[in-house]
């Protein structure tokens, strides 16, 4: 059963949206991220990592992780009935660079996740996301055997300026991931332009 | 023919045999220009008008009842991104559906919706 709207009446049902990107290396805790603030369970087009990937994909420090994200993967958290944010975590992957640009158009801004055992992989999104002057805060996501550096290191070793927020979380941790969001949205909102 | 298993040249792992972009009878670009990821799209027929919609249109329409994203739309149907704009944009064309593009987060006018926006993830 099919309910009728006019035009009219159907846009104004339409909420607003806005977009997050989670970004950082294969492997970092996107997903993680993502499915511990969404309301809904992270939706999808995640496959199996199989033998022909595993020579493309650098496995070296994710030796447990058996999935990976190879195209696009997402939640939602409902603002309100006006407002719908959506959390999109970036494809890990260099050969999905070109997706970025659609999901960064017009986004508030990124959350730079890292791996401080494979820093080198976060180097990519944080250029990216530099040379857009797309606001962006880098959150060190705590693994269980990796030395914990504090955020002034991890800063230097990143070679980011001061403006930069730069954190630590668990992105397994809603409330943690949640410190995040509330980070980077803060850091955009320093960012806009003046009305 | 008979084959058996093993001289089967595709299996489950294969996925459908029925190419994606069949369901857009091979098109790769919408005719109603520019989708986002984050638009929001709601239906706004009765569904009694179906000629020319494939089952994918149909279920488009069912569940945009209420409004839902392009990227959780093209979840929910299960076909790649690319495929779901074609057929949203057979729908637009058709005023069978509605859309809203996301809003520009990094312009002055957007100060409101982001506050608003931190308002919420803090309460949550």
């Amino acid at each position: 059963m099919v309910s009728v709207h006019s035009s009219q009446q159907a846009m104004s049902l339409i909420p607003a949206s806005v977009k997050i990107l989670v970004a950082g290396g294969f492997g970092v805790g996107k997903t993680t991220l993502v499915g511990s603030v969404s309301e809904i369970p992270p939706l999808s087009t995640e496959e199996m990592l199989t033998e022909a990937s595993a020579g493309v994909d650098d496995l070296a420090g994710v030796e447990d992780k058996s999935t990976t994200t190879v195209a696009l993967d997402f939640g939602r958290i409902t603002i309100s009935p006006r407002i719908v944010l959506y959390l999109f975590g970036t494809p890990g992957q260099d050969r999905f660079w070109f997706m970025w640009d659609e999901l960064a158009n017009g986004a508030i801004g990124a959350i730079v996740l890292i791996d401080t055992r494979r820093l080198e992989t976060s180097f990519a999104a944080i250029d990216f996301f530099e040379r857009r002057n797309i606001p962006f805060v880098v959150v060190v996501n705590r693994f269980d055997g990796a030395y914990d550096y504090t955020p002034d290191e991890v800063r230097q070793a990143l070679a980011i300026n001061d403006g930069i927020p730069v954190m630590v979380c668990d992105a397994r941790k809603s409330d943690s991931s949640k410190l995040a969001l509330i980070k980077l949205l803060e850091h955009a909102m320093s960012k806009l332009p003046v009305e | 023919m008979v084959t058996d298993e093993q001289d089967s040249w595709f299996d489950d792992e294969a996925g459908p045999l029925v190419r994606p972009y069949a369901m857009t009878r091979g098109r790769t670009q919408p005719a109603a220009g520019w989708l986002d990821v984050a638009t929001q799209v709601v239906s706004v027929v009765s569904g009694e008008d179906s000629l020319g919609l494939g089952p994918e249109h149909l279920t488009i329409l069912q569940l945009c009842q209420r409004p839902f994203s392009v990227a959780e739309l093209a979840a929910y149907v299960n076909v790649p991104l690319g495929v779901v704009k074609v057929l949203l944009g057979d729908l637009i064309e058709r005023g069978d559906v509605v859309v809203r593009h996301p809003e520009r987060a990094l312009e002055a006018p957007a100060r409101d919706l982001l506050q608003a926006v931190l308002d919420g993830v803090r309460a949550l």
